[in-house]
């Protein structure tokens, strides 16, 4: 029998089409963003409710229409945010708080549980300037998280975070979840914004 | 002389682009994985700012995108003043209630509450805006937002 060999496809234009193709896959993507800040938003309630918080519990941080940033009613620089929210939330100063390594002065918090963050903004701000100063707000929380963390158990907050998606155990799991919740009742993140004044 | 010419003569073998192929491939796979394709057309200006206390997002079909910021130079005859755009679509305030509302029946019921809103909102929007949109949110009890960020310092957004 006299077997009939297929011809032999030319492969010369793989190379084209594949260029081809190239481009117009290097054209059409966009590295679409998928990370950002989490936060999420207070209910909508009918009658504000009246929290009274001591006056040294309360740090207030505004931003002005020309993206200018005070701390309690004193302009301060930009870089400095984090070390003075830090400086307040780790103070320490009434309460019996044996993990703070503030500097327990009576004029800042009592504890960390106590302390309160206000973020002011008006509405010519810019959303660049708000999400900058969020962003060393969160900074100064995750900071503190990751030295408790780090300091009872020997992994980075995030490091306890990340450890979940991992495959484990359901107990594992659980106490995995026990530890994050441990940590974030240490600091637990107490921001609040008041609605924008005009 | 002789000599010298000969050597002229054993000039370089051609390259072989047999590999050629293979080499496009890869480049060519590497991109069609790493390729999101854009879901929406945007119609604004959207650079987002920068921030690196981030997190990433995970459930890619859990979130709701809100855009903001000014028309892009094609969509020039909208106006000046920052906008909104839901969909693909030039939005008003208001219909922000009736999207979200619509994307939360589109989810099945065990997943809406794990629906999350990623503002997109460009850089230079002015807060009030932003205000307004959280505060439409709150209305419609979607209270998980995400700020979209680039990765970069925050300090640049001040620039």
């Amino acid at each position: 029998m006299i077997r009939r060999l297929a011809p032999k496809v030319n492969a010369e234009s793989m190379a084209d089409i594949a260029f081809l193709l190239l481009i117009f896959f290097l054209v059409s993507t966009t590295i679409e963003t998928d990370s950002g800040i989490s936060r999420k938003l207070p209910p909508l309630q009918d009658k504000p409710t009246d929290a009274i918080i001591k006056k040294n519990n309360l740090l207030r941080v505004a931003i002005n229409q020309d993206n200018m940033l005070s701390v309690d009613d004193e302009l301060v620089d930009f870089k400095n945010l984090k070390a003075i929210a830090i400086a307040f939330l780790d103070n320490g100063g009434e309460l019996n708080c044996d993990y703070c390594r503030g500097e327990k002065i009576k004029s800042s918090s009592d504890h960390p549980t106590k302390a309160v963050i206000s973020l002011v903004n008006t509405r010519e701000t810019s959303y660049g300037a708000y999400i900058a100063v969020q962003n060393e707000l969160i900074g100064a929380y995750r900071e503190l998280r990751s030295r408790e963390s780090m300091r009872l158990f020997g992994v980075s907050f995030d490091g306890l975070k990340k450890s979940l998606n991992e495959k484990m155990s359901k107990k594992e799991k659980n106490a995995v979840k026990e530890r994050i919740k441990r940590i974030q009742l240490m600091y637990p993140e107490k921001l609040t914004e008041a609605e924008s004044k005009s | 002389m002789s000599k010298f010419k000969n050597k002229k003569d054993n000039s370089l073998p051609e390259i072989s682009t047999a590999s050629l192929p293979d080499i496009v491939f890869m480049l060519l796979f590497f991109f069609m994985v790493a390729t999101v394709m854009r879901e929406h057309t945007l119609m604004v200006k959207n650079e987002l700012p920068f921030a690196n206390q981030v997190e990433k997002l995970d459930r890619k079909n859990l979130i709701m995108n809100v855009y903001a910021g000014k028309p892009s130079s094609r969509y020039k005859s909208f106006g000046g003043a920052a906008r909104i755009q839901l969909n693909d679509k030039f939005a008003n305030l208001e219909d922000i209630k009736a999207f979200v509302l619509a994307e939360r029946a589109a989810k099945r019921e065990s997943l809406r509450p794990f629906l999350v809103t990623s503002l997109k909102v460009d850089k230079g929007t002015n807060m009030g805006l932003v205000g307004d949109i959280k505060k439409e949110l709150r209305e419609v009890n979607a209270l998980k937002i995400n700020y979209t960020t680039k990765k970069g310092e925050a300090s640049d957004n001040l620039k």
